[in-house]
Formats: C-alpha cells, sequence, structure tokens
C-alpha cells in the first residue's frame, strides 16, 4: 500500500510525549516514526540500550513507552533482544503466546558502533526475527558529547577536541551499514528525516515486516552536540542527503538499491557551515580539511554508485 | 488515577515499591509537563495553514495531534517543547514562534 | 523408583535441565562448564527437548539473552565458569535486581591471572554481591538435586539461583548417581507463572528503570528481604525434596558435629575429602567434626553458629582469597555471624586452600585438625589469615 502521511499520522503514536529528550532531539523523531511502522493490531517489545533514549524514556516510574519495554544495558540490546525474541518463539510454540509480536531494539551509535557492537553483530549473524535501529547522533551524546567510531573526521567532540594540535576527530566515520551489509541479513537501510518521512516510514515497515534480522541506521542530528539551533533539524538532515554525506539507500538480499540521487549534488561545506562542530573548518588555512571531507565523501557517493549498479 | 498509584510514589516504602522497580502500565510519562521547559513557542496561523501535515511528525515530543479528520490541531502545549522545528519545515509560513 | 546411573557432573547438569525442558538456554563455552552447553545442545537438535538454544557470541550476552527471555515470560538457564562468569558481572546484578529467577549453573575455575582452568571458588565468590542465591555441592549427586530444586527456590522469591560444582573434580569425574524419573521431575518443578511479563496479554510492562535517589535505596532493600526469605524456601524445597527422593537438604550439612571440639568449616568437593580425614581422627578418638555450607547465600549465619557453639577451635576453608590483608571470603562471614550472635567462644582461623586446582589431600586436613588441636590447647590463635599447602 502507497505511503500515505496522513494516514500514517493518524494511527497516533507509540512513544508518549512527558519524555525527557532535549528539545529539538533527533532520537524520538526516529523513534516514533519507526513505531509507526508497525501495524495497529500487532504487538511489540522494544529493547534500549543505555543511553539518551533510555535515560529520557524511563526514569521511574515513568515510561514513555506504550508498548512493553526493556533496557538492560548499555552494550547489549542486540543480546536482550534476541533473548526476547526467543522467548517469544519458544513460548508460541508451547502454545502460551498467540498474538503477533515485533521486536524493535533501539541504539545509540555509541550503544551500537562501539560498545555495542559485539552484541549486534552476534544478534544480527544469528537472524534473530527482530530489528535493530541505530539513532545516530555521531558522538556519546548522553555523557556530554564524546567522539563514537561514527564521529565524522575532524569533528570537534569532548574526547577530540579541535586544539591547537590536533584539529577534532582523527578517523572517517566507520561504515557501519556496510557491516551490516556483510553479516547477510535479508534487509538494511540508511534513511533519515526528509520531507513527509515517507523514507523512513517505508524502510521501518519493509524491516519490521522482513522475516529475520533487519538493521536501520538512521541519521538523528544532536543540535546539543552538532551545534546548529533546534529549529533546524529538518534543514541539516536535508543538507546531509543533498551532499550525500548521509546518503540513503537500502540492501534487501545483498542488492543495493540507491533510493536517492541528487540532481545537484551540493558541496560538502554546506552541511558543515551549518555545525559549530565544524566551525573551525572554516578557519583560514583549514581549507585543506574541507577539502579531505570532500574527497572522502566523493569517494564513498561513487563506491556506493557502483555497488548499486551491480547486476 | 493509576492503580499502581501507591507503589510508585516518591514517599513509598520499601515494602510497597513495585517488583524490581518495573512500570506494569505503558505511556505513564504523559503526566510530566514538559511543556514548562520552553522559552518560546509554536503559534498556528490557520488561514496560512494548507494541512500539509508536513510539521507533525517531525516534532519529538508528540505536540502536533492529527485528528480523525485527518487534520492537525492546536499545539499540545502540555508537552511541546519550544524547539521551532515546525516552524521551520512548514513551507508556508504558518507557523511562527513567539515568547 | 530412583534410576542409578553414572555420570559426571557436567552430565548430570545437563541431564536436569533436559528433564526440567526450559524454554530457554543461552550459553557460551568455557572450561571446565563447556560440556554442558555441548550436551544439552546435541538433546536440542535430537529433538529430546524443544528449548530454545541461543549459542551467544559471550557471556556477557548468554546472560543479558537469559534477562531478556526471563523478563519475556520464559524460563531460562544457561552455565558458565571462571572469566565468563566475571565477565558476565554486569548482568548478574541486573538478573537480580530484575528480580529475575534465572538458573546458572557454574562449574567453579579459577580466575586469571595466571590463566588456569582448574578449580577454586574464586569465580563465584568474585560476584557474591551479585545479589545470586548461590548453592555449592560436594558431589555429582549434590549438583543434580540442587539443580532441580533451583527453579522451585528462585521462582518463590524472585532471585536468580546459582548452581555451583567444583570444576573437573566433579564436572569431569563420572560417579554413581540416582536420577528423578522426569515426570516426577516436572511435577516437582511445575511451571512457572509470573504476574508480569513482557509478553502478557493486555499489558504493557517496562523494565529497566532508571531510578532517581528517591527510589534507588528502596528497590534495594525489597532485593535484600527477597535474599532474606530465601533463607525459608530453600529449607522447606530441601525438606519437600527429600520426601520425593529420600535426599534431604537444608542450608547447611553438619558431619560429626554432636559433640566435635575442632572443626572446619568448607565448601564443595573438599568436604568429602576431609570426611575421610575426620573418619580417620575419629577411628585416633579425636573429636573433630565440619560444617559443609551448601547455602553460600542467603548465609546461614544462625546456623553455623548455633553449630560452632561447643566448639573450642575451628578453621574456615576458602578456596578464594580477598587478598584483604586478613581473611578470605566465607571467613569475614563466619566472623560477622558469630560478632552478631556475641557468640566468642570459639577460636576461630582461616586457611586459603586450593587455589587453581591445588590437590586437597587428606593429609592437608589432618594438618589443619592438628594445627587446631594446638589451639584449643594453648589458647592462642597465632596466625588467623593461613595459606595450606603452598612452598614456602
Amino acid at each position: 500500500m502507497a505511503y500515505n502521511l496522513k494516514e500514517n499520522l493518524m494511527q497516533g503514536d507509540r512513544l508518549s510525549g512527558g519524555h525527557r529528550f532535549c528539545a529539538g532531539c533527533g532520537s524520538p523523531i526516529a523513534i516514533r516514526t519507526v513505531l509507526r511502522a508497525l501495524n495497529p493490531e500487532d504487538q511489540a517489545v522494544i529493547c534500549s540500550a543505555t543511553g539518551c533514549a533510555e535515560v529520557s524514556t524511563f526514569i521511574y516510574p515513568y515510561t514513555a513507552w506504550k508498548d512493553s519495554f526493556i533496557h538492560n544495558a548499555f552494550e547489549n540490546a542486540g543480546a536482550t533482544m534476541s533473548g526476547v525474541e526467543t522467548a517469544y518463539r519458544a513460548l508460541k510454540k508451547r502454545g502460551k503466546i498467540d498474538e503477533t509480536y515485533k521486536f524493535i531494539a533501539f541504539g545509540g551509535d555509541g550503544g551500537t558502533y562501539d560498545i555495542g557492537f559485539q552484541s549486534l553483530s552476534g544478534a544480527m549473524e544469528r537472524g534473530h526475527d527482530m530489528v535493530y535501529v541505530c539513532y545516530d547522533n555521531e558522538a556519546y551524546m548522553n555523557t556530554g558529547i564524546q567522539r563514537s567510531s561514527s564521529t565524522p573526521m575532524f569533528a570537534d567532540t569532548t574526547t577530540t577536541p579541535q586544539g591547537k594540535v590536533i584539529p577534532g576527530k582523527q578517523q572517517n566515520k566507520k561504515d557501519l551499514t556496510k557491516i551490516m551489509v556483510a553479516h547477510g541479513i535479508p534487509y538494511v537501510a540508511q534513511s533519515t528525516f526528509i520531507s513527509n518521512f515517507k523514507d523512513l516510514s517505508e524502510k521501518a515497515h519493509k524491516a519490521i515486516y522482513t522475516p529475520g534480522a533487519a538493521f536501520l541506521n538512521v541519521m538523528a542530528p544532536c543540535p546539543r552536540g552538532w551545534r546548529y539551533p533546534s529549529e533546524k533539524m529538518m534543514e541539516v538532515t536535508k543538507a546531509a542527503v543533498e551532499t550525500c554525506v548521509w546518503p540513503l539507500y537500502e540492501v534487501i538480499e545483498g542488492k543495493y538499491t540507491l533510493n536517492y540521487r541528487p540532481k545537484d549534488k551540493r558541496p560538502v561545506e554546506e552541511y558543515l557551515k551549518m555545525q559549530g562542530r565544524f566551525a573551525h573548518m572554516f578557519k583560514p588555512g583549514n581549507e585543506w580539511m574541507i577539502e579531505e571531507v570532500q574527497k572522502h565523501i566523493d569517494q564513498k557517493w561513487e563506491d556506493l554508485q557502483n555497488l548499486a549498479e551491480i547486476k | 488515577m493509576s492503580k499502581y498509584e501507591k507503589n510508585t510514589a516518591p514517599d513509598v516504602k520499601w515494602q510497597d515499591i513495585t517488583l524490581a522497580a518495573d512500570v506494569f502500565e505503558g505511556g505513564t510519562a504523559a503526566a510530566i509537563e514538559t511543556g514548562d521547559w520552553r522559552t518560546i513557542k509554536p503559534v498556528i496561523d490557520w488561514d496560512k495553514c494548507k494541512q500539509c501535515l508536513l510539521c507533525a511528525p517531525a516534532c519529538p515530543d508528540m505536540s502536533i495531534p492529527v485528528g480523525e479528520d485527518g487534520k492537525r490541531k492546536d499545539f499540545d502545549y502540555f508537552f511541546c517543547k519550544g524547539c521551532g522545528i515546525c516552524a521551520k519545515a512548514c513551507p508556508f509560513g504558518a507557523i511562527t514562534m513567539v515568547k | 523408583m530412583a534410576i542409578r546411573e553414572r555420570l559426571s557432573g557436567n552430565e548430570a547438569i545437563a541431564f536436569a535441565m533436559k528433564q526440567i525442558n526450559p524454554d530457554v538456554m543461552g550459553a557460551f563455552p568455557i572450561t571446565p562448564s563447556t560440556e554442558i552447553p555441548q550436551y544439552f545442545a546435541a538433546y536440542v537438535d535430537n529433538g529430546e527437548v524443544d528449548t530454545e538454544f541461543i549459542a551467544v557470541e559471550s557471556e556477557h550476552s548468554a546472560m543479558s539473552t537469559c534477562i531478556g527471555a526471563q523478563a519475556a515470560g520464559a524460563r531460562a538457564v544457561s552455565a558458565t565458569s571462571s572469566c565468563g562468569l566475571c565477565y558476565m558481572t554486569e548482568m548478574l546484578y541486573i538478573a537480580a535486581s530484575d528480580r529475575l529467577p534465572i538458573t546458572l549453573a557454574v562449574s567453579c575455575r579459577a580466575l586469571s591471572g595466571p590463566i588456569n582452568i582448574n578449580n577454586d571458588h574464586s569465580d563465584a565468590m568474585g560476584v557474591r554481591d551479585a545479589g545470586w542465591i548461590m548453592l555449592f555441592a560436594e558431589t555429582n549427586q549434590e549438583a543434580y538435586d540442587n539443580f532441580l530444586q533451583a527453579m522451585r527456590i528462585g521462582e518463590a522469591v524472585n532471585l536468580p539461583v546459582m548452581i555451583c560444582q567444583d570444576g573437573f573434580i566433579t564436572s569431569h569425574a563420572i560417579e554413581n548417581i540416582e536420577l528423578v524419573e522426569t515426570d516426577k521431575v516436572k511435577e516437582f518443578v511445575g511451571e512457572w507463572h509470573p504476574e508480569h511479563y513482557l509478553l502478557k496479554k493486555g499489558e504493557s510492562m517496562s523494565v529497566g528503570a532508571y531510578a532517581t535517589p528517591v527510589y534507588y535505596m528502596e528497590t534495594k532493600r525489597s532485593q535484600a528481604q527477597a535474599m532474606i526469605d530465601a533463607k525459608d524456601v530453600i529449607k522447606k524445597v530441601g525438606a519437600e525434596f527429600g520426601e520425593m527422593t529420600g535426599r534431604s537438604y537444608g542450608l547447611i550439612e553438619k558431619y560429626m558435629m554432636d559433640d566435635a571440639e575442632e572443626a572446619i568449616i568448607i565448601i564443595g568437593s573438599s568436604a568429602g575429602t576431609a570426611k575421610e580425614a575426620i573418619n580417620e581422627l575419629r577411628a585416633q578418638g579425636k573429636k573433630v567434626g565440619l560444617i559443609k555450607v551448601r547455602s553460600f547465600h542467603p548465609f546461614p549465619a544462625e546456623e553455623i553458629v548455633d553449630a560452632l557453639k561447643n566448639v573450642k577451635a575451628f578453621a574456615t576453608m576458602d578456596k578464594d582469597d580477598s587478598f584483604n590483608g586478613h581473611c578470605g571470603p566465607m571467613h569475614a562471614e563466619v566472623s560477622a555471624a558469630l560478632c552478631a550472635a556475641r557468640e566468642f567462644g570459639p577460636m576461630g582461623i582461616n586457611y586459603i586452600y586450593g587455589l587453581g586446582g591445588r590437590d586437597v589431600k587428606v593429609e592437608s586436613i589432618e594438618k589443619v585438625f592438628a594445627e587446631l588441636e594446638k589451639i584449643a590447647a594453648t589458647g592462642e590463635l597465632g596466625e588467623t589469615y593461613r595459606y595450606l599447602e603452598v612452598r614456602e
């Protein structure tokens, strides 16, 4: 059935207001969109790794989750959700459960790319029927903006400060989406918030309803850590896509599909200049940093296009 | 009133607190008025609003409810934190942030 | 009619798991508990159980999957040793604070470093503050019997249960064992019906809250009460088990303690060795006995104090050192129990023994009793923090 924004919104949200996410946070936008992709008649159990999402959604006795929810620890959303999903299969097999449940785990880039990597890999490799959604805000935001392997080159974070000698993070962003593709799972996608949210909603729906393990990497900007005025959320995500910093694509059964090719690919500085974490790159003499980032983005974009063209 | 009000109140005794500090209902956070975080708030100009609904999914706080008629209603100021995303997302300038 | 068999301790645990047929097992191999998931995986793949087996990628994930599964409403079990138990420590605390009656079999092995695959109790003792009920077995029979009782105990108080045996010594040694018929096991263990679980129809539940200082302490006090309540449950289930099998269990076992003047307090397989030593010394007319601790947590404080009442000198045998400069973990708890009861009569010393699989011989235990005899006679404790059978 074709995506219809009105019908999608009329379902209502499975995340309630009254949560403690910062004003303008990308994480609850990602979460609510993904949860609306559930068929209303289906039950769900949600898992969150420790991080912004967990501490903002479940401060005893207030839970923003309308479905059943489990938080366990920082590094094990993958394993915890595996356990819940397995219990579901076991109990269903034994005739103790008759409803349809879906399993969605959320983790920030910290709990997904780094400390949670092992448990994510295990869950995906074993092929549990679940979705893992990374709300990628490109640093350990909950503990105060420390670098993660997802943090882009030259970004200013509290553990990679742009200093007199070393100008911010010195490694490129780890490509976790490709690592997940290499696990051979049936559905992997990269998305963010664009326009009427069709991209994320459709991908979330496919991820949830494709049998087996699915992974969604959602760029979820953090106004605090990225240092842009909170109202500019949709401009930031749009710039990420139009500059090809964050391409929108899917990999279904190992086959790449590029969902959006900008007709007019924008130079990466249009994205960088919106954010205080990259401000030092615009100081005179630092042009080489922007050039390096442009080269890197261009290479990755070309590689992705080649992958999408493979028959 | 929640069935578990007594077991989760701030003065609850250890004998009465819910087992494992679990919560046995969904969405209890809806009782928290995050609207008092605001320093600015969105105001809608219904004349300019075309009901395109592009503002609604961009709200982090579920503060733009959409009714059964498929139309967006006024802001839910109980939760709205005044982040301003909706104002910028609106293609018709129908939302203004005011003090 | 009991089934007579010859099984190693690991086999016995796996067989107990098979008879119980839990919903989920999430396990990772580590010497010397590895055989448990191996035997169990064979049961699964041959259709002898319909448990869902998750071959996880680490012990931390093993306990994580058990927590997810048990919170979802399923009975979850696992098995581990040594560094594996250590690696899942973070999760052990959460299993207990989430009040999930998971069952974990531990084939005890020394913690690194140096790396060592042989038995001591440093792994189990290392996690003694995590809030788990901890039962220790002297033999493969006790390991099997304890595992069968575990779920009845844990589910009654909503706490997870650790069933410990000595790695290699009992886990790998084949001995005679009496098995309970499967239908009797199923009737004894029953089914688990939690009031709240993630997959419960018509109810949403949130597990794993962030609790501010306003609430944290009350949840912990509630957890503490469950451990206190577990003492009576362990005794009750142990008595019921006795009615079914003829083998009753309590918190401790007393061996020749009625008129003992010197005694040792000990956990695990070395209790068997010690009983041999006691038999020999008794034949020489010496009034010696032992207290074997089955339930380490909850700690049988009153029972031990009562058993030591008329003892002149005792030694707590610790197969783990706390490296606090003065005593091992069990001696600390025994001393606290005596202090709480204001029982200052018995003179106590502590032996750290058997570390990293150092062999515990009958003669070694007789040496301990010889020391205790001296202490009883002279009234002088000497050094209280001692190492047994270390070359010096």
